[in-house]
């Protein structure tokens, strides 16, 4: 379609809205935002009678590279180190994807301008096409990978895992809650015009280098119906900015959204890129380098600054602050060892780290050696079974840390950690921020104005809590991350599949207690906890020359 | 211009034989290649099953912390309070048109295709030339007003349910049907440009008037909107599909515009609105397999059938007046081939056996 028919073509359908006299739509999802003075927007135009040939086709290409893939046997070339992490990545992404396609009608209904309506709804489909797409490519993964175990278990394990209740909120956060802070700051304004530059972008460019062109095939076809989201995303910010009573939302929406995004999908994709990868030529970008320029320059100084003209408060002391945490609290690596140390509860399998690794690693993040080296190579000389447990229950000086009552990825930056009695509970968070984005932002008033429409943090959102006191065979056995001989894991602190006796079985952690920090931390007294949190605080948490 | 002193040197990934395919190894699991945390409806899973099944998750399967995200009222995810149909295990409910994205592209690409040929071609031919006056104004005024319908429904009813239904499956269902009705809404109001450019007196805009003013469709807008007002996501599906499509949708596109089309000279109209009708039966589909679903559950069927009874005496009436009130317009075209009663009988035979279906008898006022 021509760009003049398709604008004739678009004003035309424009004329099916009309403004309802006998009822009007029911009202399911509120917001505590105002349009009533907001010009209308128009977002990206789009006719369905080009929309959907559009799809088909690029559906056409990407199974085109299915079976090239499949005839050419890729996975003779891929990388088992980046394989595994798939197992975690692809188990979380479709649930944000189709929470996307359901959060749709929540903007529709909040957002009165039928231009933007029609973005939304079509947003809607997409979002149903990424959400599948993205589950048959790991259906293809399971089929054709060498080790299947892991993605067999998929949906479940994303569902009982510590790790896929990180990856939720990136999901849930969407569909919940006051319907702007949902659908449009948290998803579309952040998660899709900031972080899916990483998601979709510079990750599927690490798993090219790491033997795997599917991923960047379904991903890029993917990241190709962004464009439309962000348009729409822009839109209807704009118009929310054209009402003064909406400021104060969008500055608090914007923290919390933001900080939130950083604390989750920096920790995945960081640690996927920065640890899944065999590639470690120094011109390799670090995850750093990427974000720098996907987030730091493209985003924050490309999109958002221009945004401070229409009075869009912006909140540059958190991307500073992130940028700090990324680069030189090695907030990235603390994730990594976060989940390497949890090897057991996990549904992949971690490969140790090498000295060509440390090399880079120390060359791209210097004084990274000092404060993770030693520890890894803890993990690779406890990565077999039968003369040790696994290191999280060994002496390596690792103290297993609290976990953010918001971001549900643990305090690793542990000196920047609050603690705080939070209706009636003693939590921990992993910032100020994220202890803001509890005690203040998520409550039915917000400095003094009344936002009955704002979500709650709810759930049982300590994973730990869950499984304190058990057995780690049977917390293992209950979440279902066993192979199908009913004794050995799926998860593995190596690769190494010649041998049966490398791989660790229910016997293996028999009889190791499992414990919760939290649930302890509410145990002690006032005396012991603040002794306990200045200690924690205190402790470098790095594995000494002697361990 | 680049030259070989100022090009910085590139380096490449290094590709490596790693052996990593599937079969290269027996080890605890090596065989384990299909997902294995639902059962599939027949031996082996479809790949919609595969590509659909529990990527909602639910606190009932496998969720194991809950909703870590709540609305004001705490509720978070799909609260199952959102309808008052209630099941015994709404994951049950699979979509028998097994739609996932490829589905969803091939059928719709193929309906396109199809109207731009049809269209082209009757361009080509000078199809419109030669039709009735009479058939012209039928069509600006009444097939333009219809696509109003359709948007609507597809805008505020459909996008809206598949939010809220408790599974993914019963989701995606509604959301394709949503795509569907956006879609033929917009073939209906871009066949009405390419009717404006024919240059047989044919009013592009005279639709808005008639949706907006003339008393004859003043019944369906209403019906339309007060569809968009339900705040239970089942009550307006079930208002929706089962009795305003039988009673309106199918009598207006059906029993109507595709029955005289062709004796007003038109064979274009009806190949695009059979595209709507196709549309209808293929989501009529998956309604018919959710509600008999939900009225033949073991422990909560009777309640579900006496909910559906009250929705019926709820919204039979304002279709049933709705479609009273387009009465008029069967006497509009010049060839009258199919008289309202006709078309009437024929929209109500549907319900009926519809209801059939679904073990639920025919309303009071179905026979006005």
């Amino acid at each position: 379609m021509s760009r003049q028919s398709l604008s004739k073509a678009h004003k035309k359908i424009t004329e099916l809205s009309w403004e309802p006299t006998f009822a009007t739509p029911a009202k399911r999802f509120g917001t505590d935002y105002t349009f009533d003075k907001a010009p209308k927007k128009d977002p990206l135009k789009q006719i369905l009678r080009s929309y959907f040939p559009m799809e088909e086709e690029k559906d056409n290409r990407v199974y085109g590279a299915m079976d090239g893939a499949i005839r050419g046997n890729m996975f003779r070339q891929v990388q088992e180190r980046w394989m595994e992490w798939q197992k975690l990545f692809l188990s979380i992404i479709p649930f944000p994807e189709i929470s996307a396609a359901r959060a749709m009608p929540m903007a529709i209904d909040a957002v009165p301008n039928p231009e933007v309506h029609n973005g939304l709804a079509v947003q809607m489909i997409d979002e149903v096409r990424h959400s599948t797409i993205q589950m048959n490519l790991k259906r293809l993964y399971m089929n054709h990978y060498i080790d299947p175990a892991g993605f067999d278990v998929t949906e479940k394990a994303f569902a009982n895992n510590y790790a896929g209740t990180i990856g939720r909120q990136f999901g849930e956060g969407f569909i919940t809650g006051d319907a702007i802070t949902a659908a449009n700051i948290y998803l579309t304004v952040v998660a899709e015009t900031a972080f899916t530059n990483t998601l979709f972008v510079a990750m599927p460019s690490e798993a090219a280098a790491n033997g795997d062109y599917l991923l960047p095939t379904v991903f890029h076809s993917v990241q190709s119906d962004e464009s439309r989201h962000i348009s729409n995303g822009y839109s209807i910010l704009l118009m929310a900015l054209a009402d003064e009573d909406n400021r104060k939302l969008l500055e608090r929406d914007l923290r919390y959204a933001w900080w939130n995004n950083h604390c989750v999908v920096d920790a995945a994709i960081g640690t996927f890129i920065e640890y899944g990868t065999k590639d470690r030529r120094k011109e390799r970008d670090s995850y750093a380098e990427m974000w720098r320029r996907w987030i730091y320059d493209d985003y924050y100084r490309s999109y958002l600054i221009p945004l401070e003209k229409y009075g869009l408060v912006i909140p540059h002391d958190l991307v500073e602050e992130a940028w700090d945490r990324i680069y030189t609290k090695h907030y990235v690596h603390r994730v990594a060892q976060f989940f390497a140390t949890g090897w057991p509860v996990n549904y992949w399998r971690i490969d140790p780290m090498t000295d060509q690794d440390f090399e880079w690693f120390e060359s791209k993040y210097p004084g990274w050696y000092n404060q993770f080296g030693r520890w890894w190579e803890e993990y690779n000389r406890l990565r077999y079974p039968g003369r040790n447990k696994p290191i999280a229950f060994e002496d390596v000086g690792y103290e297993y840390p609290h976990r953010c009552w918001t971001c549900m990825v643990p305090c690793l930056v542990r000196e920047d950690m609050v603690v705080d009695k939070v209706d009636d509970q003693w939590r921990t968070y992993c910032s100020e921020t994220c202890h803001w984005t509890d005690k203040v932002a998520f409550r039915p008033e917000y400095e003094g104005t009344p936002t009955p429409n704002m979500g709650r943090l709810t759930g049982k959102r300590e994973w730990e809590t869950l499984h304190h006191g058990r057995d780690l065979a049977d917390i293992i056995a209950d979440l279902g991350y066993v192979r199908d001989d009913g004794n050995t894991l799926i998860p593995q602190p190596h690769l190494d599949l010649d041998d049966p006796k490398k791989l660790w079985t229910l016997d293996d952690v028999r009889g190791i207690p499992f414990a919760s920090p939290n649930v302890l931390l509410n145990e002690m007294s006032d005396a012991e906890r603040e002794a306990h949190i200045a200690a924690y605080k205190a402790n470098p948490n790095v594995t000494s020359a002697t361990a | 211009m680049a030259t070989a002193e100022n090009t910085a040197p590139r380096s490449f990934p290094r590709i490596e034989f790693t052996g990593a395919e599937a079969g290269l190894k027996e080890f605890p699991g090596s065989k384990s290649r299909s997902y294995n945390y639902f059962t599939p409806r027949k031996k082996r899973a479809t790949m919609y099953e595969d590509v659909t099944v529990d990527v909602q998750p639910d606190p009932e399967r496998h969720l194991s912390q809950g909703w870590i995200y709540g609305f004001a009222d705490g509720k978070g995810g799909y609260p199952l309070d959102w309808t008052a149909l209630r099941s015994g295990d709404w994951h049950l409910f699979l979509d028998p048109n097994e739609e996932w994205e490829q589905t969803i592209y091939r059928n719709n690409s193929n309906v396109v295709r199809q109207i731009q040929l049809n269209l082209e071609n009757a361009k080509k031919a000078g199809a419109y030339r030669d039709w009735p006056m009479a058939w012209v104004t039928f069509l600006e005024r009444h097939l333009g007003a219809w696509m109003h319908a359709e948007h609507g429904l597809g805008m505020h009813v459909f996008t809206s349910e598949q939010r809220s239904a408790p599974t993914n499956m019963i989701n995606t269902a509604i959301a394709v049907n949503s795509a569907h009705k956006l879609r033929f809404a917009q073939d209906l109001a871009l066949y009405n440009l390419d009717l404006s450019e024919a240059e047989i007196g044919f009013d592009g805009a005279a639709h808005k008037e008639v949706w907006h003013a003339d008393p004859a469709w003043q019944g369906v807008r209403e019906n339309v909107e007060r569809l968009t007002a339900i705040g239970d996501w089942a009550e307006s599906l079930f208002a929706t599909n089962v009795v305003f499509e039988s009673l309106v949708g199918a009598l207006f596109r059906s029993h109507l515009v595709m029955q005289i089309a062709a004796r007003n000279g038109d064979y274009v109209t009806p190949t695009l609105v059979g595209t709507g009708e196709h549309d209808h039966d293929r989501d009529l589909r998956y309604t018919r397999a959710l509600f008999r679903m939900l009225t033949t559950d073991e422990t909560h069927g009777e309640h579900n059938r006496d909910v559906l009874r009250g929705w019926l005496e709820t919204w039979v009436p304002l279709s049933v007046r709705a479609a009273h009130e387009l009465q008029p317009i069967w006497s509009q075209p010049q060839e009258k081939p199919a008289t309202f009663a006709d078309s009437f009988d024929a929209a109500t035979a549907g319900l009926r056996g519809l209801l059939s279906d679904l073990n639920l008898s025919e309303p009071k006022g179905l026979s006005q």
